[in-house]
């Protein structure tokens, strides 16, 4: 019998198999076979593996061989070359940006790290369908060791000691929400997993979902047990489909193996989890909302206190934990609370995950330990800005967080600090933005998303994010006037005070945090009437600069409104009445050539075309006499970093 | 006049038995209303609320919270654009420009053969590669103008 000597490690994730996961395994099977390679060489569907900016991707195991981003076609050259003949395929292995030799090993590639793997140590390691899998890694030991050795209250005591605080945003402390719920007398008690995961630029709990079902169910289990519970919920999204799926798997599997329902592994302790799931509210990830949900009453939240791990569903004691506090849980119990508190800062322990999105070359899920500083994942794990853009800002926490400027790249990330800076934690979306984006924009966007999710229930939420909302699209229009942001500042602050749930406590926040940092940009609005990133469509204006336009109609083509006027070889003409601001002309026109550009404030606003079509060949010639009526600092696309200088008009 | 098959006035039988209160099936059976009738019109709330026992304007109000459940009818692909923060730094608007004018409709609208309705929703979990896209159950990542007249060309061809 043939040994099984090779396990390819395939990610499914939602990233990965949008990009092609399932027709890559088909081929690979295929190609295996052909080579009657079907007993040496399995094929391991596993859950995201957290470098989805490279997926579809595997990684070869035992040797740890990454790959990305392959392709159907790669496929049989790579099983001939890597599994037949043993020779690692070089072409399709990851080069990072400032190197030019591949990395093979996944090890060694330095968005990995860096990571600290406590959550997601299973992530691309297990079979997220089998959970046989799950015990081989370790898995369900904890809940093992805590039936017959723990009472409920060390179960607890050894959760506070661990100093574990909440992952779903406002980092309150586990083992205190325990106690508070372990005291209530009253039953029964229930505990809900929230993955909710509302916040824009977040993904965790999904992936969390995708990777490691189990690692949640056995963490709601201990948490069930610690407080008394027996029956618990799982709150998730309808918009995940594929994390669903799995987690019902998982909760199956689970049953059959005695590891929910009665009884469970022999005790006296019965507890089984349930899925419920949510449908496009975000509020309905606030606590008391979520509870309304369940029980199917309209989902507005409602004052706190009581809190719901003394009063919450059916007016029974409810723990609500982020999913990732409770997949954290098990580590906890395995490793001890000592090792755990070693982890971290002074006030944040252990790890956390986020989600790298945005302007960064590397996107993707990281679980770094807290306290790490902003810089190194930017820069080394994020391997900084696309296209050697200038790093603006980082907005976490989402709509209800803030932004963190460049200047403050230094800045350790834990609950405090963050805090402190005017943003949050959250669950962990890090947004990143570089020189491009308008930060009036970014404010405008988070206002008109809690604006929209705004349950309407109290006033200042649903008033007050109306009326911010108008005046940042006044500022965004160049309609905004002196004593805006002012404006701005004093209703966000009063939002804050007089809201009940957080939502609207926090929703001002991305307008605080933008206007603290990146006041000169509002004033730029206002004043100037200038978007100095270029971005608010009022305030621009595109541009077909005579100097470059070499008349090749590419442009003109392009516009979908024909606002575009044009010959062959003769410069062509964006007609201001009709151009819609689209940007296709800017990104169509050849970085070579770069005629296309946007204007913003006083050159937008000065802005003379030419009176009508001139031969390129013509213009060149009298240039010289016209072209004081054309000096603009031309703004180019991205693409184009290396030719802007030698032609840039002074 | 509508109704459940056999198989699934079982389950919301089931589905009532399981919690402390009638309400808290609500949700789960508008899900299982939605995949059967397709929406949830005026006369499934009705129906819904007869079948649970509760009055049809608390079906009402919980049915129109939520985005998920869809009032009007959906075309056999439900195109969801992402037009949230990550999608939007990359270009969203334009994707939905793009589909706007080859489907011929709004947001909001559906296409007078049944086959797609065009709507924008909240972030999709999906940050990393946007612009992105959900039809029906499946998701499209990094879309750009030319990708998704494809694959909306490939859909009509289905
Ligand atoms: C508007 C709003 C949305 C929220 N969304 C989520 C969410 O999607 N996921 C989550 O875990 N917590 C969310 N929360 C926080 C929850 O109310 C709650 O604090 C959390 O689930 C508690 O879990 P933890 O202690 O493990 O962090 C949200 C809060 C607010 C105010
Ligand atoms: S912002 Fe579009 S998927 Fe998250």
């Amino acid at each position: 019998m043939a040994v099984r000597r090779i396990d390819l490690m395939l990610c499914t994730g939602t990233g990965c198999v949008a990009g092609g996961a399932f027709r890559i395994k088909d081929t690979i099977e295929n190609e295996i076979t052909k080579y009657g390679l079907q007993n040496e060489v399995s094929v391991v569907i596993t859950g995201c593996n957290g470098s989805c900016g490279q997926g579809p991707l595997m990684v070869v195991q035992p040797d740890g061989i990454f790959y990305g981003w392959l392709k159907p076609e790669d496929i049989p050259f790579l099983v001939q070359e890597h599994f037949l003949k043993g020779r690692p395929v070089k072409r399709l292995m990851f080069v990072p940006l400032e190197r030019k030799e591949p990395v093979p090993l996944m090890s060694n590639i330095p968005f990995f790290q860096k990571q600290m793997l406590i959550v997601l140590r299973n992530k691309g390691i297990i079979d997220p369908e089998k959970i046989d899998e799950y015990i081989a890694r370790d898995g369900y030991t904890a809940i093992e060791k805590v039936l017959p050795l723990m009472k409920p209250d060390e179960v607890i005591e050894e959760i506070m000691r661990s100093g574990l605080r909440g992952r779903g945003g406002a980092g309150f402390p586990t083992g205190r929400k325990w106690k508070v719920c372990s005291d209530e007398r009253k039953f029964p008690k229930y505990i809900i997993g929230n993955c909710d995961e509302g916040d824009p630029g977040a993904y965790m709990d999904r992936s969390l979902f995708e990777s490691d079902p189990h690692s949640v169910i056995e963490g709601m289990t201990i948490a069930a047990y610690a407080i008394g519970a027996s029956r618990g919920y799982i709150y998730v999204r309808t918009e995940y489909p594929l994390a669903i799926r799995r987690m019902q798997i998982a909760l199956s599997q689970a049953r059959d193996y005695g590891l929910l329902g009665k009884k469970i592994l022999g005790s006296d302790f019965d507890f089984d989890v349930e899925i419920r799931e949510g449908s496009g509210a975000f509020v309905c990830g606030e606590e008391t909302s979520l509870i309304h949900s369940i029980e199917g009453k309209s989902p507005e939240p409602r004052q706190r206190p009581p809190f719901p791990a003394q009063i919450g569903i059916w007016g029974c004691p409810t723990v609500i934990n982020n999913v990732e506090t409770l997949a954290t849980v098990p580590v906890i119990i395995n490793r001890g609370a000592d090792w755990f508190s070693k982890i971290g800062t002074a006030t944040s322990k252990g790890t956390k995950i986020f989600s790298l999105v945005g302007k960064i070359n590397n996107t993707g899920l990281i679980e770094v330990p807290m306290g790490i500083a902003l810089r190194e994942i930017i820069y080394e794990i994020g391997g900084g800005i696309p296209k050697n853009k200038k790093f603006k800002a980082v907005q976490t926490g989402g709509p209800s967080g803030g932004c963190i400027p460049n200047n403050l790249i230094g800045l350790p990330i834990d609950y405090e600090s963050l805090t402190k800076s005017g943003s949050m934690m959250g669950s962990g979306g890090m947004i990143v933005m570089d020189e491009d984006t308008c930060m009036v924009d970014v404010a405008k966007f988070f206002i008109q998303f809690t604006n929209d999710e705004s349950c309407g229930k109290c006033t200042a939420c649903r008033d007050g994010s109306e009326a911010l909302l108008e005046v940042l699209t006044r500022i965004s229009e160049g309609e905004g006037k002196e004593g805006d942001v002012e404006f701005l500042e004093e209703l966000g602050l009063a939002i804050k005070d007089a809201s009940m749930c957080g939502l609207g406590t926090t929703l001002p926040n991305p307008i605080l945090s933008t206007v603290r940092y990146f006041k000169d940009e509002y004033e730029a609005h206002i004043r100037e009437k200038q978007c100095p990133a270029r971005v608010c469509k009022k305030l621009i204006k595109y541009y077909v600069d005579p100097d470059r336009c070499v008349g090749c109609l590419l442009c003109v083509k392009t516009c979908p409104v024909s606002a575009i006027k044009g010959e062959l070889k003769y410069i062509h003409i964006i007609d201001q009445s009709l151009c819609t601001k689209c940007g296709q002309c800017l990104e169509i026109c050849p970085p070579r050539i770069a005629a296309v550009t946007k204007l913003t404030g006083k050159e937008a606003r000065e802005l003379q075309s030419l009176p009508g079509p001139i031969p390129v060949a013509e213009w060149k010639k009298t240039k010289s006499a016209s072209k004081g009526d054309f000096r603009f600092t031309p703004y180019r696309e991205e693409t184009d970093r290396e030719h802007r200088g030698d032609n840039e008009v002074p | 006049m509508i109704q459940f098959s056999q198989n699934a006035i079982k389950r919301v039988e089931s589905l009532k038995k399981q919690y402390p209160t009638k309400d808290a099936c609500l949700l789960p059976v508008l899900h299982m209303a939605q995949k059967e009738f397709g929406y949830i019109s005026p006369e499934v709330m009705e129906y819904v609320a007869g079948l649970i026992g509760i009055s049809p304007a608390r079906v009402y109000g919980v049915a129109t919270f939520y985005t998920m459940y869809n009032k009007k009818t959906v075309g056999k692909y439900h195109v969801q654009v992402c037009t949230n923060i990550s999608c939007h730094l990359e270009g969203s608007a334009k994707i939905l420009d793009t589909l706007k004018s080859v489907l011929g409709i709004e947001e909001d609208q559906t296409t007078p053969d049944k086959m797609f309705t065009l709507s924008s929703v909240e972030c999709l979990g999906a940050c990393g590669f946007g612009p992105v896209v959900q039809i029906n159950d499946d998701y499209y990542e990094q879309c750009t103008e030319q990708k998704i007249k494809d694959i909306v060309s490939d859909l009509r061809k289905k």
